[in-house]
């Protein structure tokens, strides 16, 4: 289904969740679903929370316990597959990577999209955090119930 | 006629990791590219690279160019002329170049080609019209000139090119109406693709461009739904209005100057077309002659970084002043390779170079 | 068009560069090649083909496909996508096969 759309199967997204109970705390979401040579996201994890079995091609697997959150990885992936996500009070902040201009402000609604391109919520940007590698790190807040369909945001 | 030792044709990331490798022992180096500046197709490469820290992942294409050129671009032993075409090598280690209007003869004891590929073209009614463009040129206009292409774009090929070069387009405001791919499935990362996706890109899977349409410029584009086995359905086709298409359906070897060494060369569909024959420190049937980078066959930026530092290994052993670390580094390299080949992707490049050299390719 | 902001790179600010296409004075960049000065022109047609005069423009952009030569100051088949755009450089379309003068 990925080889063919691009769109990776709910079931897919939903595998690289962590359950609700430790999304209490942020976590990082590695959507990697394709071994290639790439570790990036393993190099740049300060707590050391990303494992790559060889070290560089096979599929990053997120160590729960370790990770807290950074979202050092968000802006290191080269593929822009890794979102950071905690659950507050029924709503689902996320941290996403964004390279386009103009960046999103602070306290503006932007339309949440789903991972075919497709409206399906509101987006509050909480915080937007620029650096130097120009991927901007966006926190938005969504309602809990597109937890597994938002990926990114548009401005309306 | 002017004597050099080494001379190293083109330089983007093979030739100058060939450079690097040669002028820190010391080796006197000529780098010639025809381009006004080094760094290759790198220097308009926006995404972050894939790839271990060795081949300076995470680091954009452009800032690659940066750190490879800033490594060599002070080396009293490097000379570089940009600017510069070679017009001619030939058996009798003789390289003629062309620079502002004037004729050079270059003599060397070692020549390194690194002189990269260049954008295949695809075959329908119309496709010289002004307003189609290999998906490089499109790159280089936005990228390293600050041009707006056209205010949309339709991108033939779903390979890593057609869907990154589709991301910029959007990064530069360009509308993207589509990406047409002939194969049922996208040639390229899923991470890209996926990109793409998410912001309503859409995907003419099963496609193929039927014809251009406009007379003095293109206005649109015909595209065809293709069977399984690539056959045109003519009553399933599809008029979409733009005024650009970008054809992103793969690149094949700059290889004429080998060519011209007439050095043992073959036609392998895997690497992208006509290659040559090299041995494990990248020397090809003609002993003064090396090949690095995608010229030997279609790659990506981080196997022509390690491609060039073995080419280097490999005139310094032909020099008789082998590097203090050969066997050490040459391994090292030869894992790297092996190591950004271990992927579905890689496959391709594997089967070709076994059609290439037969067997385990390294001797 | 040129582009004022991009998320990744910049563009700083350049100088203009005056030329002549066809006897008409435009207005390129410093930096620019002559194909791209031109495009941002709007001038997209380089060439026409020998025979049937049809338009072309440049395909490749890194000078192999020879699609963007014209005649750069008197000198036939410049390749305009790799040479850079110097002031009042007269460029034009070339009628036929070109030659060395």
């Amino acid at each position: 289904m990925l080889n063919k759309t691009g769109i990776p199967t709910k079931e897919m997204v939903s595998s690289k969740f962590p359950s609700e109970e430790t999304l209490v705390k942020p976590k990082a979401i590695l959507e990697c679903y394709e071994a290639i040579p790439c570790n990036p996201c393993a190099t740049s994890c300060p707590f050391d929370a990303i494992v790559i079995e060889d070290g560089l091609t096979a599929i990053p697997q997120l160590l729960t316990d370790k990770c807290t959150g950074c979202g050092q990885c968000v802006t290191a992936c080269p593929g822009l597959a890794i979102t950071v996500c905690q659950i507050v009070n029924k709503k689902a902040l996320f941290k996403i990577p964004y390279e386009f201009l103009p960046y999103p402000q602070k306290g503006e609604i932007w339309h949440g999209l789903n991972r075919g391109g497709g409206i399906i919520c509101e987006a509050e940007i909480k915080n937007v955090i620029a650096n130097k590698s120009k991927t901007a790190l966006v926190t938005v807040i969504i309602d809990q119930e597109y937890l597994h369909d938002f990926v990114t945001i548009m401005r309306k | 006629m002017i004597t050099k030792d080494v001379i190293i044709i083109g330089g983007g990331p093979a030739g100058l990791c060939a450079a690097k490798m040669l002028s820190d022992q010391d080796v006197s180096v000529l780098l010639v590219d025809r381009d006004h500046h080094l760094g290759g197709q790198l220097v308009k490469q926006t995404h972050k690279f894939f790839g271990s820290e060795k081949q300076y992942a995470k680091n954009r294409g452009f800032e690659i160019a940066d750190i490879l050129i800033k490594d060599i671009i002070n080396k009293p032993n490097i000379e570089v002329l940009l600017g510069a075409t070679v017009a001619g090598l030939y058996k009798d280690h003789v390289m003629t170049v062309v620079k502002d209007e004037k004729y050079y003869k270059y003599k060397a004891k070692a020549f390194i080609i690194a002189t990269g590929a260049s954008e295949k073209s695809l075959a329908f009614e119309n496709n010289d019209l002004p307003g189609i463009y290999g998906a490089g040129a499109i790159q280089t206009l936005m990228n390293a000139y600050g041009i707006v292409p056209e205010e949309e774009v339709l991108m033939v090929g779903s390979g890593n090119i057609g869907l990154i070069v589709s991301y910029q387009l959007l990064q530069a405001g360009v509308k993207v109406k589509g990406i047409v791919e002939a194969a049922p499935y996208v040639g390229g990362y899923k991470v890209h693709a996926s990109k793409l996706k998410r912001l309503g890109v859409p995907f003419y899977m099963q496609h193929t461009v039927k014809r251009a349409i406009g007379s003095d410029h293109l206005e649109a584009v015909e595209i065809v739904r293709l069977t399984d086995d690539f056959q045109e359905v003519d009553s399933d086709t599809k008029i979409i209005e733009t005024k650009a298409l970008c054809i992103a359906v793969g690149l094949s070897p700059l290889s004429q100057l080998l060519g011209m060494m007439e050095v043992d060369m073959k036609y392998v569909k895997e690497l992208g077309g006509l290659v040559p024959v090299l041995n494990n420190l990248n020397q090809t049937s003609n002993p003064n002659l090396f090949a690095c980078g995608d010229v030997g066959g279609i790659e990506e930026a981080s196997s022509a970084m390690m491609e060039g530092y073995i080419a280097g290994l490999g005139v310094l052993k032909h020099l008789e002043r082998p590097h203090p670390k050969h066997d050490e580094l040459l391994h090292m390299y030869h894992h790297e390779l092996e190591l950004l080949r271990n992927s579905a992707y890689g496959e391709k490049t594997l089967a070709g170079l076994k059609k290439l050299r037969g067997g385990p390719y390294a001797e | 068009m040129r582009i004022k902001t991009h998320p990744i790179l910049s563009f700083p600010d350049k100088l203009d560069v005056p030329f002549y296409f066809e006897g008409q004075l435009m207005m390129g960049k410093e930096g620019d090649m002559i194909a791209f000065a031109l495009h941002d022109n709007g001038i997209k047609t380089l060439s026409k083909s020998l025979k049937l005069h049809r338009p072309r423009g440049f395909y490749c952009g890194i000078g192999n496909c020879s699609q963007c030569k014209m005649r750069v100051d008197d000198v036939d088949n410049v390749r305009t996508c790799i040479t850079p755009l110097k002031a009042n450089m007269r460029i034009e379309i070339q009628k036929d096969k070109g030659g060395i003068k």
